[in-house]
């Protein structure tokens, strides 16, 4: 009854804590996306630049640990049991690529591009046994700014 | 230190190659962080302290990869790879590799 009841609360404090922290940061990412529109992130090696506006390159990379909460986790186990798609990781892998990406450009303001972007993900609790819990995001490329005029 | 990911640096003509240097950081996560961790597990959310644990050994491994490139005489690193693997329970391996070059 008691080991009931702690269920419980966590599940209700992780629907609530873990709807609201998402909502907020899709709110914030959909801001700054907006802001960073004019910096394209490319997945190609050149943009077929002219080599002569090049003003300096640099290496540019950010990266994010986001968890998922005690509800979706639960949700996610259920899912496991009836197959489909897991939307409660869905999102959560969503908001980590999307926030590393925007960790990259908001680390190189002024620049005209990014190339060679990459995407790279690993779950941290690899080898514990609980399955996904938490995911980490790396995103880095090459920033290329042009000559001022 | 010039780095790149792509096999040029934009802008500039590579001189002289150097071949693969490297560099590699095994971390793992304090008792503090972890315990912080576990809470956010149940709230969901950035973990800020694994996202810069993460972060600090990046960097670590890029600083020493940069110092066996400038030990070479290189003046830029391009190719820049990163992978990450686990070697034991709650402890990670980063590894940088890139190949050391100079650009006029």
């Amino acid at each position: 009854m008691y080991q009931l009841a702690v269920f419980c609360v966590l599940l209700a404090l992780g629907y609530g804590f873990g709807r609201f922290a998402e909502t907020r940061h899709y709110q914030s990412i959909t801001r700054r996306e907006k802001l960073f529109a004019e910096l394209p992130t490319l997945s190609l090696r050149s943009a077929g630049e002219d080599e002569e506006a090049v003003f300096k390159t640099q290496f540019v990379s950010a990266n994010v640990v986001i968890s998922v909460d005690y509800f979706k986790r639960v949700a996610a186990a259920l899912r496991g049991f009836f197959g489909g798609n897991v939307q409660a990781y869905e999102s959560l892998v969503d908001r980590a690529r999307r926030e590393a990406v925007l960790r990259v450009k908001e680390s190189c303001p002024g620049a005209s591009h990014i190339l060679n972007v990459r995407i790279e993900t690993s779950s941290i609790h690899k080898g514990r046994g609980n399955g996904v819990g938490s995911v980490e995001v790396f995103a880095y490329g090459t920033a290329v700014y042009n000559a001022p005029d | 230190m010039i780095m790149t990911n792509i096999e040029t640096v934009p802008g500039k003509a590579i001189i002289s190659c150097f071949g693969v240097v490297s560099g590699s950081t095994v971390r793992t996560k304090h008792a503090g962080r972890d315990i912080m961790a576990g809470l956010k597990n149940i709230f969901g959310g950035e973990l800020r302290g694994y996202t810069e644990l993460l972060g600090e050994s990046r960097d670590e491994a890029i600083r020493r990869m940069q110092q066996q490139a400038s030990q070479l005489g290189a003046n830029a690193i391009v190719n820049v790879r990163f992978s990450t693997s686990s070697v034991a329970a709650g402890a990670a391996e980063i590894y940088v590799y890139g190949t050391a070059v100079t650009v006029e």
